[in-house]
């Protein structure tokens, strides 16, 4: 089957059944989605399925075929990626990092859809993603910050 | 060694050095073990790094390499788990040699410890141990490109000197990049540590600042890093394991055709016969090999186990709650005694008393325990995001058969550590699977099922407490008894009493000023693989004697702050020996003493800070508690907001943090925000329940760690600012955790008059009608 993926087109053999994450890093060797729990709830395997942030471990592949699949490899091709990533390393948002890929793809998903979110926009966005290391403070800083530069460079 | 130790070597067939090994990895557990002197008295004690398996190494050939290019690689040989170490630690070398950090580069060092030095990454040890080899380490790399510039220039070393990656002659101007002086000063003779000439306070360029960012940000950001999940080749296979769910469990017989008739499926194959002890050793199980993991994890449902649980099949979370609070009402081991207090407590005015749960707590790490192995030509190489790289390497060699020459253990990023992954389990099942293919490269992943199930989880408790007060509310008694199995039974299953270490954790080492008291340890046996979670025995003690001093100040009706501060005494620098406590994190009670200064410290800053004593209408309320452990001081006012169906939200936490002087505070801050998060999420929802030998909680709906929407939004933390170098450094990755918990039931309480004994809160909060 075909995936577009970061704007490229790639064919790929894959039970149809497999979820997404796994076609991803074991299948084309993607590894910057992260696996996390498997069933939604954790947010590492966080991508843009057509602009929206969606859990690729419990998404099948062929639910993708013919959509634009977003990945932390590529999100910084858009104005909102770039922003997030560069908020990201201004701030030292990260302490493990493992999770901030995820937290990064439904950052971008909220700031395409919020370009200003709230506090509380912030919040329903993000609470599906957890941090074990525990850098919400500096996400919630990061979101602001890249949305403030958003606002400046559209 | 005492006849004792020699068994547990013995039984577990471990070396001499690999049992020494192993209790270090404890958090340093050097002078006693469970009681056992394991270290001959004839051996002068060594503390600190010294103390440690192969202490350090401060040689420049072996941390420095300049290129002819310009481009400084430091090596980090600590493994980075989000504490900050791959930033920090080349920090000081590239600090101390005069490097410009914008033109380092940072190499992870595989497990070597002859050649790098000790390498266990936890115990809050890098930098506290490293700081001065790597500044020796710097300044010797340093001085020998300056010589070679005075070499080059044919004037005398005394006249050059290295500035941002250049070495200068004042007098002529003249100036040399380090890169063009690379081939010479490698040539040079290393200088002796007596000729070194390290850099003054004020000369640091890095060092204190924090002023850097991280080294591995931008590939972080842009999905670049490689954690132990991560390596990938192309003729890779992926597995998934079921693993016994009872510690000690076998496979009596298991069917896997369905799961080898499953797409993608390579192979089905039961997993070597387990060691008897848990130690870091693989459990029992029944592995699926796919082509992708997700495949392995389809497959591995269709597996059919038939199951030996062992003895460890009745473990019952609930029932042996019971039997702990039986054991903590009655007399137990006696770790501590001064004074008479039975005489104490029938003269007082008043006594209370009560007692606290802490459960078994996950570490929930979000990279799963994983790893990746190949064996090439009889070499096996391996890539674990391992805390303990030098063991891996020795598990590994044991498991395969071959010695630790032909084992290469590269330490990749760690996907959160918490102690979890010191124990590289996983790593030997990677290189296990792939001897079983031929040496094909093979991933092995635990789903979270598998991590929250097969956990070194930290242990269970039941803390009691009892206290006489005299009229006016002064603590003239303290009776505290603490019953939690042991981490040591992971090496010697019958230990029943907590290990020198897990008594100095806050227990035995409380520092109060009391003229009578005692601490007890009744047994207490383990029926799950206990481990060491984030400042471990700190945690349990930390909650109960921190929530016990404000039931106390309650009592006395005396605000909580000055109570405790009373209580603390006067500024005093305590010998930890006075205490009882030998073990003093491994450090020199000397060099360490337990400073109550520094703990009033803390405690005046935060309460300071925080604005104690603010009037909240009520559901509104703070709270106070402070702790000493790795050598550090805390101290946390959490602020919480109790709505009218009892649910805690926490807008504000500060935290002031005593550590000494401060080689990176940015990363400090960063730690102690994530410690607050860490600790208010395993007050709130932390719990792993058995029943029948086997863990109750699947994954994160049932194991809940906080999210965004229930942090606190505001977390402060101060920071006690020091300019004098030569005073010894204090832990920072755990010492932030153990004040939170108590800080946040403290704060239920002034906000709703509600006492919490028991941990997680989960609903207590709710107000009765």
């Amino acid at each position: 089957m075909d995936l577009k993926i970061n704007d490229h087109t790639v064919t790929v053999a894959a039970d149809p059944d497999l979820p997404l994450l796994w076609v991803l890093r074991d299948l084309l060797g993607m590894t910057g989605t992260k696996f996390g729990c498997g069933m939604a709830l954790c947010g590492a395997c966080t991508v843009l399925i057509d602009g929206q942030a969606l859990r690729s471990c419990v998404l099948a592949v062929s639910e993708a075929v013919g959509k634009n699949i977003t990945t932390i490899e590529g999100i910084g091709a858009s104005a909102v990626g770039a922003a997030l990533q560069g908020a990201w390393q201004e701030i030292n948002v990260p302490q493990c990092g493992y999770c901030q890929a995820g937290q990064i793809m439904s950052a971008a998903a909220l700031l395409q859809a919020k370009p200003q979110p709230s506090d509380a926009d912030i919040d329903a966005a993000m609470s599906g993603n957890i941090c074990r290391c525990g850098t919400y403070t500096r996400i919630r800083s990061a979101i602001k910050q890249a949305a403030n530069h958003g606002a400046v460079t559209k | 060694m005492n006849a004792v130790a020699d068994a547990i070597v013995a039984s577990e067939g471990l070396s001499r050095r690999e049992f020494l090994r192993r209790l270090q990895a404890m958090g340093g557990l050097l002078l006693v073990a469970d009681g056992l002197h394991i270290v001959k008295a004839a051996d002068a004690p060594k503390y600190g790094a010294e103390g440690m398996e192969h202490g350090t190494i401060d040689n420049p050939l072996v941390f420095v390499m300049v290129g002819d290019d310009g481009w400084v690689t430091i090596i980090a040989h600590r493994s980075e788990m989000g504490q900050g170490v791959r930033t920090g630690m080349p920090l000081i070398v590239a600090d101390e040699m005069e490097a410009d950090w914008s033109k380092v580069r940072v190499q992870q060092a595989p497990a070597d410890e002859v050649k790098y030095g000790n390498q266990d990454t936890d115990g809050s040890r890098s930098t506290r141990h490293f700081f001065d080899p790597m500044r020796r380490c710097g300044a010797a790399a340093r001085m020998m490109l300056e010589q070679a510039a005075a070499l080059s220039w044919n004037v005398p070393a005394a006249e050059v000197h290295a500035v941002n990656h250049e070495v200068l002659h004042g007098k002529t101007g003249r100036k040399l990049g380090f890169g063009s002086l690379a081939k010479r000063a490698a040539k040079l003779k290393v200088p002796l540590p007596s000729a070194l000439r390290l850099k003054k306070a004020e000369e640091f360029r890095y060092v204190g600042k924090g002023n850097v960012a991280l080294i591995d940000g931008h590939d972080i950001v842009t999905g670049q890093a490689q954690y132990g999940i991560d390596p990938w080749f192309k003729d890779m296979s992926f597995a998934v394991i079921a693993r016994s769910p009872v510690l000690g469990g076998t496979v009596k017989q298991f069917d896997g055709k369905a799961a080898a008739a499953a797409p993608g499926v390579l192979k089905v194959m039961q997993m070597p016969a387990p060691v008897a002890k848990a130690a870091f050793h693989p459990l029992a199980g029944v592995a699926v090999i796919a082509n992708s993991t997700g495949a392995a994890m389809a497959a591995r449902k269709l597996l059919v186990i038939d199951w030996d649980d062992g003895a460890n099949g009745t473990y019952d979370s609930d029932a042996y709650r019971a039997s702990m609070q039986e054991s903590a009402h009655k007399p137990g081991k006696v770790v501590r005694e001064s004074g008479n207090i039975d005489t104490a407590l029938k003269a007082a005015a008043k006594t209370l008393e009560a007692e606290y749960y802490i459960p078994h707590i996950a570490h929930a790490t979000m990279e799963p325990p994983c790893a990746v192995a190949r064996i090439v030509a009889g070499k096996c190489e391996v890539w674990a995001p391992t805390q303990a790289p030098q063991a891996t390497r020795e598990d590994v060699a044991k498991h395969l058969g071959i010695s630790e020459d032909n084992v290469t253990v590269h330490v990749t990023l760690l996907g959160g550590g918490f102690g979890r992954k010191s124990k590289p389990d996983f790593a030997t099942e990677a290189a296990q699977l792939s001897q079983a293919l031929d040496g094909r490269p093979v991933k092995v992943t635990w789903t979270r099922e598998d991590d929250l199930h097969h956990d070194y989880l930290h242990t269970v408790s039941v803390e009691y407490l009892k206290a006489g007060m005299d009229a006016n509310g002064k603590v003239s008694a303290w009776l505290h008894r603490s019953v939690a199995p042991s981490l040591v039974t992971l090496f010697n299953p019958k230990a029943d009493h907590e290990s020198g270490g897990e008594l100095g954790m806050g227990f035995i080492n409380m520092p109060y000023d009391i003229p009578n008291l005692r601490m007890e340890n009744p047994e207490a046996s383990a029926h799950c693989r206990i481990g060491w979670f984030r400042s471990v025995s700190n945690i349990p003690h930390a909650f109960a004697v921190q929530s016990f001093v404000a039931e106390l100040a309650a009592s006395a009706n005396k605000d909580h702050r000055d109570y405790l501060l009373e209580l603390i005494g006067p500024a005093r620098k305590i010998d930890p020996n006075s205490l009882q406590d030998k073990w003093n994190h491994g450090e020199s009670p000397q060099r360490y003493p337990v400073d109550t200064g520094r703990l009033r410290g803390v405690v005046e800053k935060v309460t300071q800070e925080s604005g104690w004593g603010k009037k909240f209408a009520r559901g509104r309320g703070q709270g106070l508690a402070a702790h000493y452990s790795f050598v550090s001081y805390a101290a946390a006012v959490v602020e919480a907001d109790i709505d009218e169906l009892g649910r805690i939200s926490v807008p504000r936490v500060d935290i002031a943090f005593d550590c000494g002087p401060q080689v990176n505070p940015e990363r400090i801050r960063s730690q102690l925000e994530g410690a607050v998060i860490m600790g208010l999420s395993l007050a709130m929802f932390g719990e792993i329940t058995f029943k029948n030998g086997r863990a109750q909680q699947d994954n994160f709906h049932q194991y809940r760690v906080m999210r965004m929407n229930e942090a606190p939004s505001d977390i402060r933390v101060h920071l006690i600012p020091y300019t004098d170098w030569t005073m010894p450094l204090g832990g920072v990755g755990e010492p932030g955790i153990p004040p939170i918990a108590p800080a946040l039931c403290n704060a239920v309480f002034a906000a709703t008059g509600k006492r919490i004994r028991r941990l997680p809160i989960k609903d207590q909060a709710r107000r009765s009608a």
